[in-house]
């Protein structure tokens, strides 16, 4: 009896199966086209606290290095130079004002991205926000040199962000 | 026609104007034959697409429908690897009777009442016996490569498609006692165009015969839920293992070449084949004498493409069978039920010499029923799962 039985179940079934298949031929595909065929671009998809390549706000960073301290990896590379700025020629007030205080400048701030776990442990103790997470995350290239990222072009030091004198 | 050439081409011998008449139909059949098996690899790849809500191929040409052309062109430039260890010659010899086995069987293939390659009076006996080249290649593609996968997917070809081609064989009988000839012409003509003059719907052992016809030229044709050879989660490729380019190809053409095969035996043995209306023959032949031939010609292709499409849809739906399932169901299934199937057709041919209108009317409209529930279920399904549907058939 188990042989008519199965003969109608197979049947039964592939027949199920078939209606199954038939329905999704009327169905949206759920793929999403990327890169280039997306609803909307694909960073504007992705969710706010999405940890992309790291960047920082040079205008607000302070130069205290606890990212680099807290980097595991030691993918941060900060380097602060104590300068006295050179006396400046000014008419008015004679020369050699303000020529002795010395001054500190941020002269390298490098970001070897390639080396980056993306662990974010370096924008906790950042007192400003400056390093944090952006959605950016296609940066595919045939030279690991452009994955180091530089936040202070060479010979322009910056120089740090101070609350008081703001 | 061969007499019509050579009055027309009175200085060439017999022989010569014959030989360039065979060129040119093996050419065309050739060429139909490509060009059948590229596009359907693509309209496949686009349905699996959907079945599983991807989108498929859509990048090359509009909806992706040059896909096809793109990827031959990448396996022509593809470097022909042979094994150190393989046996040269077989390896090199084997995609050829593989490819040969299903191009040889469209020679017979009746398009219209007068587009056939040669209606041969053992039409469907040479038919089955090209087909059975196509195991030659599979086994010698499994043991050249020298290769534990690809010898298990040799053997498991040898193994099914032996044990599928006697219930195939068996099913074609039936079609034989009824029409009482081997030619594809005959059986056709023997047919008529109304569905209660089909075969299949004659009587339900026809009927029997026609599923069995399908189940094992699906098995023949090597396609889910038979890719045992294949088998891709098993054997790697199964008995094209190691086979790259165009050797590769031809193992595909092959594959999708015998998908039009099986859709246009199924329409011409059981489904009348060409046969247009009278109605329609009467109309078409007041326009001309060209015109009746395009109208059998759509009208043999509308039927083998229903079979093509039902066979691309349960490739996606069904799962591979297990090797002992895979003999289970040929030897304890298909095989008795086809010896039942042509005891029942004789008998009935005594019992009812000139048919059973009846009977004829009620398979016809259970098999109309059965096709409404399954729009019916389809529909249900799209409402059951809660998934939205959208009509746009096309991404």
């Amino acid at each position: 009896m188990d042989y008519f039985k199965n003969i109608f179940e197979s049947a039964a079934t592939v027949f199920e199966g078939l209606t199954i298949t038939a329905s999704h031929m009327f169905r949206k595909p759920i793929t999403i086209q990327y890169p280039d065929r997306t609803l909307s671009p694909v960073i504007e998809m992705l969710p706010s606290r999405y940890r992309g390549f790291l960047e920082v706000d040079m205008k607000i960073c302070t130069g205290c290095t606890l990212c680099m301290q807290a980097c595991p990896i030691q993918c941060i590379n900060i380097e602060i130079a104590k300068k006295t700025p050179s006396p400046q020629p000014s008419p008015s007030r004679g020369e050699g004002d303000g020529g002795g205080v010395p001054m500190r400048l941020i002269t390298k701030f490098n970001i070897d991205i390639a080396l980056c776990m993306f662990c974010g442990l370096c924008t906790e103790p950042c007192p400003t926000g400056a390093i944090r997470f952006s959605k950016r995350f296609e940066n595919a290239t045939e030279d690991i040199n452009k994955l180091m990222f530089k936040f202070v072009e060479e010979g322009k030091p910056v120089a740090p962000y101070k609350k008081s004198s703001g | 026609m061969i007499q019509q050439l050579s009055l027309l081409f009175p200085m060439l011998p017999m022989w010569l104007v014959q030989a360039i008449w065979c060129g040119v139909v093996a050419v065309l059949l050739l060429t139909f034959f490509s060009l059948f098996a590229g596009p359907v690899s693509w309209l496949e790849r686009r349905i699996a697409g959907r079945i599983m809500s991807r989108i498929g191929p859509n990048r090359v040409g509009p909806q992706g429908i040059i896909q096809w052309l793109a990827d031959g062109v990448k396996n022509f430039l593809k470097e022909d690897l042979i094994p150190r260890d393989a046996d040269k010659i077989l390896f090199r010899f084997a995609p050829y009777p593989v490819f040969l086995g299903v191009t040889l069987t469209l020679v017979t293939l009746p398009f219209s009442s007068l587009l056939i390659g040669a209606d041969l009076n053992v039409g469907l006996l040479y038919i089955v016996g090209a087909w059975g080249l196509v195991v030659i290649g599979l086994i010698a593609a499994g043991w050249s490569s020298n290769n534990k996968w690809t010898l298990l997917g040799g053997m498991r070809s040898a193994a099914q498609m032996i044990s599928y081609e006697i219930p195939l064989v068996l099913s074609l009988l039936v079609v034989v006692l009824m029409s009482g000839s081997l030619s594809l012409q005959t059986i056709i003509s023997s047919q008529g165009a109304s569905p209660v003059e089909w075969f299949i719907f004659s009587n339900p052992f026809a009927f029997i015969a026609f599923v069995i016809f399908m189940i094992s030229a699906v098995a023949e044709g090597n396609r889910t839920p038979f890719d045992l050879p294949e088998a891709e989660s098993e054997l790697v490729a199964g008995y094209n293992t190691e086979y790259s380019g165009m050797r590769f190809l031809f193992f595909f053409f092959a594959e999708w070449g015998n998908l039009y095969v099986i859709g246009a035996l199924a329409a011409s043995l059981f489904l009348g084949g060409w046969q247009i209306p009278a109605g329609w023959r009467n109309f078409a032949s007041a326009q001309g004498p060209i015109l009746p031939h395009v109208f059998e010609v759509l009208m043999f292709q509308l039927k083998t493409w229903i079979w093509v499409l039902l066979i691309i849809q349960l490739r996606w739906t069904l799962p591979r069978l297990r090797v002992d399932q895979l003999m289970k169901v040929s030897w304890k299934y298909l095989t008795p039920f086809a010896f039942v199937s042509i005891v029942g057709t004789g008998l009935w041919m005594v019992v009812f010499p000139e048919g059973w209108l009846f009977m004829k009317y009620l398979l016809l409209f259970s098999m109309l029923a059965v096709i409404g529930y399954f729009v019916w279920r389809a529909i249900w399904q799209l409402r059951f799962t809660k998934s939205k549907a959208d009509f746009k058939l096309i991404v």
